[in-house]
């Protein structure tokens, strides 16, 4: 299924892809020869967010949640300032709001309005998390969404959806796999998932680490 | 401005489709479409809010078929343009054909990683005192501006409960016409599935929104 709308996708914007690639490149000729870009700049960016700015760093303070008592606290409280401790803040996370998960309560995080994420923790969102499938459903058929990543809630669960109308951006902190006593941080944030981190899924199993 | 934007509660779109082990950029013009938009920030000076009316500013159709760096290269070009950065006989010729417009800054390379730890934080002082508080209820006006907000169709007129007082932020309906940052408090406001969605809403939702001060009216 997932297969089939990435061919859909290719295929819808094929002719676009090579039309936007010449109007993307005349762009970026006219805004050099003006002087108003960097071209070196313009390659920093883009490695920073390929590569170093990705989930990555939101399991890692996901990780420390999962074993320091004292910063799970913090987190809930001052998200911005336990996660800045972590090295992580600035663009798309100025302000951030972590949101935990309890056996009663599931939090998912959406930007009905355009595509709001938290980048400095999760890097850049996920085509479908700026898709008008989600956008539209997640506030109205949550557990419907939820059932389209295969993940199914106990009816009881309480659902929270936070819509991301302002600068706020929201972390999803997942519950702590059973099974995963005395591992350290380094271990358990390879369990921790992307979709965990937005409310659509679920970390790995301690079995499935790699 | 209620365009093809405000997609919270619409139907039709099919399901959500992830994508496994999806790059994060599709092709190689979306990575300088995004870049450039972020480096052109500097010299163009237009601010979050003024970007996103942009984006959002189309006829809904149009909105709904162009993929989301389609309209981040859309918006840049045409900020751009309305700052006099560049013109159409430019984008048709693919080069420069006269001297720039001076610029106050650009943005060099050894300053991007610090220009984005620095980001763009919202929260302002403010003398004025909140004038809500945690449990109170409260209930969404109806406005409709055909200018920018962050106030989504579905939850106008609705009533909810503040769950969080956040703090005094820029109001992006202010800044995003250029009136001005006029920040407002802003408040979590959380409702019950069921009073947004009706009788066969499901009862275990509950969905909350960030709102400024001047969305809500008082319903204790």
């Amino acid at each position: 299924m997932a297969h089939d709308d990435g061919d859909r996708h290719h295929h819808d914007h094929g002719s676009d892809l090579s039309e936007m690639q010449l109007r993307t490149r005349a762009l970026e000729t006219i805004l050099l020869e003006k002087g108003y870009i960097d071209p070196a700049s313009i390659d920093v960016l883009i490695e920073t967010y390929e590569k170093k700015i990705g989930p990555r760093n939101g399991a890692q303070v996901v990780a420390k949640a999962w074993v320091d008592p004292t910063f799970r606290q913090w987190l809930f409280e001052d998200g911005t300032a336990a996660i800045g401790s972590l090295g992580f803040g600035g663009r798309s996370g100025n302000h951030l709001v972590a949101l935990e998960n309890t056996p009663a309560v599931h939090n998912m995080t959406v930007c009905t309005l355009c595509s709001c994420y938290p980048w400095a923790v999760l890097g850049l969102p996920p085509l479908w998390y700026k898709s008008a499938p989600y956008r539209s459903r997640a506030v109205a058929d949550p557990r419907g969404v939820l059932a389209d990543f295969g993940v199914t809630l106990p009816k009881d669960t309480e659902i929270r959806v936070w819509d991301s109308t302002a600068e706020l951006r929201y972390l999803v902190v997942p519950m702590r796999p059973a099974g995963t006593d005395g591992w350290s941080e380094e271990k358990l944030a390879k369990l921790v998932t992307r979709d965990s981190m937005i409310g659509t899924g679920f970390p790995k199993n301690p079995g499935d680490a790699s | 401005m209620n365009g093809g934007q405000d997609l919270g509660g619409t139907d039709g779109h099919g399901p959500v489709m992830p994508e496994p082990n999806e790059p994060v950029f599709h092709a190689e013009w979306e990575k300088r479409a995004f870049a450039l938009t972020l480096a052109m920030g500097m010299p163009g000076g237009w601010n979050i809010d003024m970007g996103r009316f942009v984006r959002e500013n189309r006829p809904p159709g149009e909105y709904l078929a162009m993929s989301y760096y389609q309209i981040w290269f859309a918006a840049l070009e045409q900020m751009s343009k309305e700052r006099g950065l560049m013109a159409d006989d430019e984008i048709a010729a693919g080069h420069s054909l006269r001297p720039p417009k001076s610029v106050k800054r650009i943005l060099s390379p050894a300053d991007v990683a610090k220009t984005l730890h620095r980001g763009g934080p919202t929260e302002r002082d403010t003398n004025m005192p909140a004038a809500f508080r945690p449990g109170d209820a409260v209930r969404m006006k109806n406005i409709n501006p055909p200018t920018h907000t962050r106030l989504p169709r579905y939850v106008r007129g609705h009533a909810g409960v503040i769950e969080r007082v956040i703090g005094c932020h820029v109001f992006p309906d202010s800044n995003a016409t250029g009136a001005g940052e006029n920040p407002q408090w802003l408040y979590t406001v959380r409702f019950d599935g069921r009073e947004l969605w009706g009788a066969d809403g499901d009862p275990s939702v509950t969905v909350s929104v960030d709102a400024w001060e001047p969305y809500l009216l008082s319903a204790g």
